[in-house]
């Protein structure tokens, strides 16, 4: 018998604020983060993104801890973690994991030729873990967009094979030049705040935020189960997804088949919802061809911006909220559908009995995660 | 043109690295995407890099690249009347 | 911790301009760089496939030690479920400065779409994917060295929990031209026995 896994607590630090509830309030009030930044250190023409207010982070900061040698990322990644390890009071042993979600890490680190070091992906990690105390040396995912919620994908497996009976994830990535340089060469980026599954979509917002979670074995407290998971690659291309959604099928039914619930019986989708003219397109394929196109469904990258590596246990963490208070959010910068198979956007804040909630994201690489999850009564 | 063409064949080659393929390969109205020179979404994003970084062409809709890539002799057509530098 | 015992079929080591597949070295070159090497190499095992040259080095690396592999592997890669775990220090650090250096003069400032898609090291996963056509499971993990003990319980996660039949297993780091390939399969049979102890052994073989 499979052992049960479940989330426990949870948290996040984003440009609608630092801890659930503030998002929540926000999102429930159509606010989003995305707004538009005159910054030439970042990028030479003005763009539309959503970004965490510096001194508002070191203000939060300063309540943790005086130590001044964190970056901002990290910065954002403790505050993250930090309430969530407190208020759980698990021992950080050998049966407690950790596991880091991030697509650039530090990035900003290479401006600097002195500081290269920092730049990797495992010095982060330690570094975030030492704050700590994690007696276990890190576990870094970094697999493009779908890090964060592979991430939960993964510490879920690691427990159920005994490993570990607590698993902390944190997810993080920032909004930096690198990224937006990169995002604006592949003319992905939106002129305007981004509009998932809408006719008139033309690319990503970007977004910067840390999350974090705890996954483990222990059903006290728990928010919610997760029952089911799959990571499958498209094998089409490095950059563009498959036109018949290829992985995501499969991770959806890979998921689906491992928590033995037809798809008829999801009741919320949050999906990955990048307004890039492909993304979007290839997920409604994909969830027709499941037979999931009359489901509930929204991106929450209209309130965040894309925020790579942690976007997809971000946009987790909300889902939670969504299962939990039985409400469904909009899908915020949506307008009029503009897909070629039909999907069932959620246009406004409704209530709903929400069981099965699933979360997807794909990525660069041809990468697509899938998990499903479970209320728990 | 001609210089022009063979330029940009030789540019292509190296851009994109077409690494088996040499000039003499390249015939001015094979088409670049598609079925002949099979060039793909990164291909043609870079072109667009390349027009701005030698001809100084910044492309306002970067649609305009289907047109513009067809081939070679196309290509060549539209720089030497766009181009700035 | 395995229910079933499972095997490492096959393994390939790719460091200082040689590759070695099972323990034996079967290429090398006189001392070079690894763009040179890995073209060499591209052509003795005349692997055939032009976007070899697009792609970053992390990615050539990975590359060429999976094709070793899953050429010899059974017939028909796509039929057998064949996921791709892979690890490494660097992530895709030596492109990250490439493209950076390309980003930091404004100048003369023309990203490159074809460099900044590489700037991710999962990447090699999607190549390996696209060539094989492994519609699979994948995970790119990142640790400060190569963890036997970590791939070994992962490995065999995906297999017990039947979510594969088979697992390339890779630790591929490349950096600043420093670089080393330890690729391996792992299946239900085997010359040797899939465990963290054997893994460490073949890895500094």
């Amino acid at each position: 018998m499979m052992k049960e896994v479940y989330i426990t607590e949870t948290n996040c630090i984003t440009p609608l604020g630092f801890d659930v509830a503030a998002n929540i309030k926000n999102i429930g009030n159509d606010v989003s983060g995305i707004q538009l930044q005159d910054n030439s250190k970042l990028l030479n023409v003005p763009f539309y993104a959503s970004v965490i207010n510096d001194d508002e982070l070191d203000l939060a900061f300063a309540k943790v801890t005086s130590v001044d040698d964190y970056s901002r990322l990290e910065k954002m990644m403790i505050l993250a973690l930090e309430p969530i390890i407190k208020k759980s009071t698990i021992d950080l042993n050998e049966r407690t994991a950790i596991i880091l979600s991030t697509t650039k890490g530090n990035v900003t680190a290479l401006e600097n030729q002195n500081s290269i070091d920092s730049a990797y992906l495992n010095v982060l990690a330690k570094k975030i873990a030492d704050f700590f105390g994690f007696k276990n040396e890190p576990i870094v995912v970094s697999n493009a967009c779908v890090s964060g919620i592979l991430s939960v994908s993964v510490a879920k497996r690691l427990i159920q094979a005994n490993l570990y009976d607590n698993v902390f994830v944190v997810a993080g990535d920032e909004v930096s030049k690198f990224v937006l340089s990169g995002f604006n060469s592949f003319q992905a980026m939106s002129n305007l705040p981004c509009k998932p599954y809408s006719v008139n979509r033309t690319g990503v917002s970007l977004g910067e935020a840390a999350a974090a979670v705890l996954v483990s074995s222990n059903k006290e407290n728990a928010k919610i189960k997760i029952i089911g998971d799959g990571s499958i690659n498209d094998a089409n291309h490095i950059s563009g997804p498959s036109r018949t959604g290829e992985g995501l099928y499969k991770s959806i039914q890979s998921a689906l088949a491992e928590a033995k619930i037809d798809s008829n019986q999801i009741d919320y989708i949050s999906a990955h919802g990048t307004a890039t003219p492909y993304n979007d397109e290839m997920e409604a394929i994909a969830l027709n061809r499941l037979g999931l196109e009359n489901v509930p469904v929204n991106s929450f990258k209209g309130y965040y911006g894309h925020t790579l590596g942690a976007s997809g246990l971000l946009e987790t963490v909300i889902g939670i909220e969504s299962v939990t208070k039985n409400m469904l959010f909009a899908s915020l910068g949506f307008d009029t559908i503009g897909v070629t198979q039909l999907i069932k956007i959620i246009e406004k804040k409704e209530d709903a009995d929400i069981r099965y909630f699933l979360k997807t994201a794909s990525g660069f690489g041809g990468c697509n995660t899938a998990v499903l999850f479970e209320k728990v009564y | 043109m001609e210089a022009l063409k063979q330029e940009l064949k030789s540019k292509i080659i190296e851009v994109l690295n077409l690494e088996d393929i040499t000039v003499a390969d390249i015939n001015d109205d094979d088409a670049l995407f598609g079925d002949g020179l099979g060039l793909d979404s990164i291909d043609a994003l870079e072109l667009i890099v390349m027009l701005d970084k030698d001809y100084g062409i910044k492309l306002v809709d970067p649609k305009e690249g289907k047109t513009i890539f067809k081939s070679i002799e196309v290509m060549a057509a539209y720089i030497s009347e766009n181009r700035v530098k | 911790m395995a229910v079933n015992k499972n095997y490492i079929r096959s393994f390939c080591t790719i460091q200082k301009n040689t590759v070695f597949l099972n323990g034996e070295a079967v290429f090398t070159t006189e001392e070079d760089s690894f763009a040179g090497f890995s073209k060499k190499a591209y052509q003795h095992f005349e692997i055939n496939y032009p976007k070899f040259f697009k792609m970053d080095n992390l990615s050539k690396l990975a590359f060429l030690g999976a094709e070793l592999l899953l050429a010899t592997a059974d017939e028909n890669s796509a039929e057998s479920n064949t996921a791709l775990v892979f690890a490494n220090k660097s992530s895709s650090l030596d492109t990250d400065v490439k493209y950076q250096n390309s980003i930091s003069d404004s100048e003369n400032y023309y990203p490159s779409p074809a460099v900044f898609v590489y700037t991710l090291p999962n990447i090699c996963l999607g190549e390996i994917s696209i060539k094989h056509q492994l519609k699979s499971e994948n995970s790119f993990f990142i640790f400060a060295d190569y963890d036997p003990v970590f791939m070994e319980n992962y490995c065999n996660i995906l297999l017990e929990t039947q979510k594969a039949d088979k697992v390339l297993c890779g630790w591929v780091e490349y950096y600043n031209e420093e670089y080393k390939a330890f690729l391996y399969l792992v299946d239900k049979k085997g010359g040797t026995e899939h465990n963290h102890k054997q893994l460490k052994k073949l890895y500094n073989k």
